[in-house]
């Protein structure tokens, strides 16, 4: 489960249950009529695969407000949401999630299997940042941006705080644009995956900024451009319980340091 | 303690506690009766048997509706209160003789020493109000004593509120318990510490030890973590995300507010209170790598205890002798390990032989550790983490939790027979709820809500 605040809001659910549990169970007999004010699609016995669309509704939110999530399949037979479990096939619910979060539904039939995905970007409010040249949040976002295309994070292997070959590359390449930029100064926040003691997790995230900092320096980054910082698994990306998710949130993630 | 000399009696005389703990555990889930007796043979094996206590209900003294609230929720905690404690076999109410003494005059011993209420000791007296005010009498009889069988007598005299009826039975039960539990005070006066998730924002959280009373402590807004009461309840310390990371921070329980704790560079994690309350150590990545450090309870004279590769952290200084410390060390690729030393950093001893291990917690009398282990952690690997045990001077370990989902944190009572931890059936924060149990793994319940995690128990 991810870390979601559900607050379940009945959208005709009682009716769409029914319907489809009525359809589920009949469709390898013979085609069953739906009940009257179904909302859910025909079932044949051979057709077309489903079809599935997943909208949120903000795409980005501050930390505590929540999210409409919206869907709408045709010719399924089960749907499914990561984090949620079962669903209606039409339906729409309100979630808070704690941490940015990747929505992702699976609708099935005989014929085929269907996803659809979308990311809803939690913003946790940062304490207001001493102004410098960077005068502005659209500036800043502008500057951002252009950071992130040319600084990628480096990512760890489990329970370790060692720079992968991976790892190098990518904080190479950060030393690179940062020689080419000496004004900016840089944030380097360690992660860790949730599995295991937070305190625990709050040190090696230490050690993964530390890594990724004595890398900078050795690529001639001054030091006291770097500023490191420890998360932990206090701050997670990605709240599945899957190795790709695991392997996101084990990382040291470059920023502007404003 | 009793329970704590069981265990290490147990330990030392089962070669293999892996096998032999197995048909123990199974005989505890099949039969209540085979429980028991194995409760009777350990205990008179040490020569101290569990007491059949009569916790008799109160006697009204006054008849407002106010006085049979107060006398309901003050029964009913007293008798929580004795059957928490460990030491007794508490006679189930309705066994209990359909008279209700209100004085030593009015109590007839032989309907409570005979069957079948069988006790060998009764808790009994009165309780009632005058005006704004609440007055109970309470005393303990030995039943079998027929001569002279008082053993406790109290008076207490408090503003009549919910809560205070409580508090007076916590009290009385806590008397009952340092009499008849070889002069260890009991715990029922207690509170424990815990980081309470809501949200978004995680704050530090008190309860009384019976999980009643949970309310916040701090108001930071941001993520506090690790709180640990000082050994005289007057602060607390934890370790709270500012803009520079993760700071030590002091929180005085006395002045109700935050009180100054200086900064520092790095990552400041997860102080511990040396027990005469002049030490605080903690981890700190300020000259670089996470190491333990151990600075006075203002923050100031710090200094480097370890000095090794990657991260150390949640160090507990040994509260018997307050000479060393347990702490969990990673190495340079390695899974964290518990170790112990000596609070200037030497004789280190590794004490877990691989697995997970994280968060430990030493007992007071200084013969055991508690931590989190999953023996069976690696990349891919199944298997849970637990709460277990270890024998300091032996390394020898009991496994105290099964199949109860994620368990962490765990930290002992200050009478060393009972364990407060939390447990995620699902593994994350937002399923995390606080537990205690007894310190041979018995008597597991659940204390707080979900959103609750890393408890520490009160020294007091």
């Amino acid at each position: 489960m991810p870390q979601l605040h559900v607050r379940l809001h009945h959208v005709a659910a009682t009716l769409a249950v029914l319907a489809s549990l009525t359809l589920a169970t009949g469709c390898h007999k013979k085609t069953v009529a739906p009940p009257p004010g179904s909302m859910g699609p025909t079932i044949e016995t051979t057709g077309p695969a489903p079809t599935a669309t997943l909208t949120a509704e903000p795409l980005a939110i501050e930390l505590g407000q929540s999210v409409a999530l919206n869907w709408r399949t045709t010719n399924a037979t089960s749907v499914t949401i990561d984090g949620l479990g079962p669903v209606v096939p039409n339906g729409t619910q309100m979630v808070a999630p704690a941490n940015s979060t990747n929505f992702h539904l699976v609708a099935k039939n005989d014929n085929g299997t269907t996803e659809a995905n979308v990311r809803v970007t939690v913003r946790v409010a940062a304490p207001p940042a001493p102004m410098g040249d960077n005068s502005g949040a659209t500036g800043n976002a502008a500057a951002d941006a252009i950071f992130h295309q040319n600084v990628q994070d480096a990512f760890f292997d489990y329970d370790s705080y060692e720079l992968r070959p991976d790892a190098q590359t990518a904080a190479a390449a950060a030393a690179a644009y940062l020689n080419q930029h000496p004004e900016i100064r840089v944030l380097v926040a360690g992660y860790s995956d949730e599995r295991g003691s937070a305190e625990y997790n709050l040190a090696l995230g230490e050690n993964r900024a530390n890594a990724a900092r004595t890398a900078l320096i050795s690529a001639g980054v001054t030091a006291n451009r770097i500023r490191i910082v420890s998360y932990g698994k206090e701050k997670q990306f990605c709240t599945e319980s899957s190795e790709s998710c695991w392997q996101q949130n084990r990382r040291a993630q470059f920023s502007i340091d404003r | 303690m009793e329970k704590m000399l069981n265990l290490a009696r147990r330990m030392r005389t089962r070669p293999d506690l892996r096998w032999n703990l197995l048909p123990l555990a199974m005989a505890l889930l099949i039969s209540p009766v085979l429980r028991a007796q194995d409760w009777f043979k350990t205990e008179t094996s040490t020569g101290a048997g569990t007491i059949r206590m009569a916790a008799a209900n109160f006697k009204p003294q006054s008849p407002d509706p106010q006085s049979a609230a107060l006398k309901r929720t003050f029964d009913a905690v007293l008798y929580a209160d004795l059957a928490n404690a460990g030491l007794f076999d508490m006679v189930s109410k309705s066994l209990l003789p359909t008279s209700t003494p209100g004085s030593p005059s009015e109590i007839q011993l032989p309907q409570w020493s005979g069957a079948p209420t069988s006790a060998a000791m009764v808790a009994f007296g009165s309780l009632g109000t005058q005006g704004d005010h609440l007055i109970v009498n309470g005393f303990l009889f030995d039943a079998k004593n027929t001569q002279f069988p008082q053993i406790l007598a109290k008076q207490y005299n408090e503003q009549a509120s919910d809560d205070q009826a409580r508090q007076i039975a916590h009290r009385f039960a806590d008397e009952i318990i340092l009499r008849l539990g070889g002069g260890v005070s009991g715990i029922a006066e207690t509170k424990i510490y815990y980081v309470h998730l809501a949200g978004g924002a995680k704050e530090i959280w008190e309860m009384d030890y019976d999980g009643a009373n949970q309310h916040p402590v701090t108001h930071l807004g941001t993520t506090s973590i690790s709180p640990r009461v000082s050994p005289d309840n007057s602060r607390l310390a934890f370790s709270s995300l500012d803009r520079s990371g993760f700071q030590i921070k002091m929180y005085s329980l006395l002045l109700g507010r935050m009180v100054t704790f200086p900064s520092s560079g790095g990552t400041n994690l997860s102080p511990a209170w040396s027990p005469n309350g002049h030490d605080l150590a903690f981890s700190s990545s300020r000259s670089g790598d996470p190491e333990i450090w151990i600075a006075d309870a203002s923050g100031g004279a710090a200094r480097r205890i370890t000095n090794r590769k990657g991260p150390d952290v949640s160090p507990v200084f040994n509260p018997r002798t307050g000479a060393q410390l347990a702490w969990a060390s990673g190495g340079t690729n390695g899974i964290p390990q518990i170790f112990i030393m000596d609070s200037d950093g030497s004789n280190i001893t590794r004490m877990t032989d691989g697995g997970y291990a994280t968060s430990p917690s030493w007992s007071p009398n200084g013969q055991f550790l508690t931590f989190a282990w999953n023996r069976k952690y690696g990349p891919g690997a199944p298997g849970g983490q637990d709460i277990y045990i270890m024998e300091v001077a032996t390394r020898k370990w009991i496994q105290l939790t099964h199949d109860n989902g994620r368990c962490d944190y765990p930290s002992w009572s200050p009478d060393g027979r009972h364990i407060v931890y939390a447990s995620s059936p699902n593994g994350r924060m937002d399923g995390m709820k606080i537990w205690s149990m007894l310190a041979d793994g018995t008597q597991q319940r659940p204390l707080s809500a979900t959103g609750s995690d890393m408890p520490n128990w009160s020294w007091k």
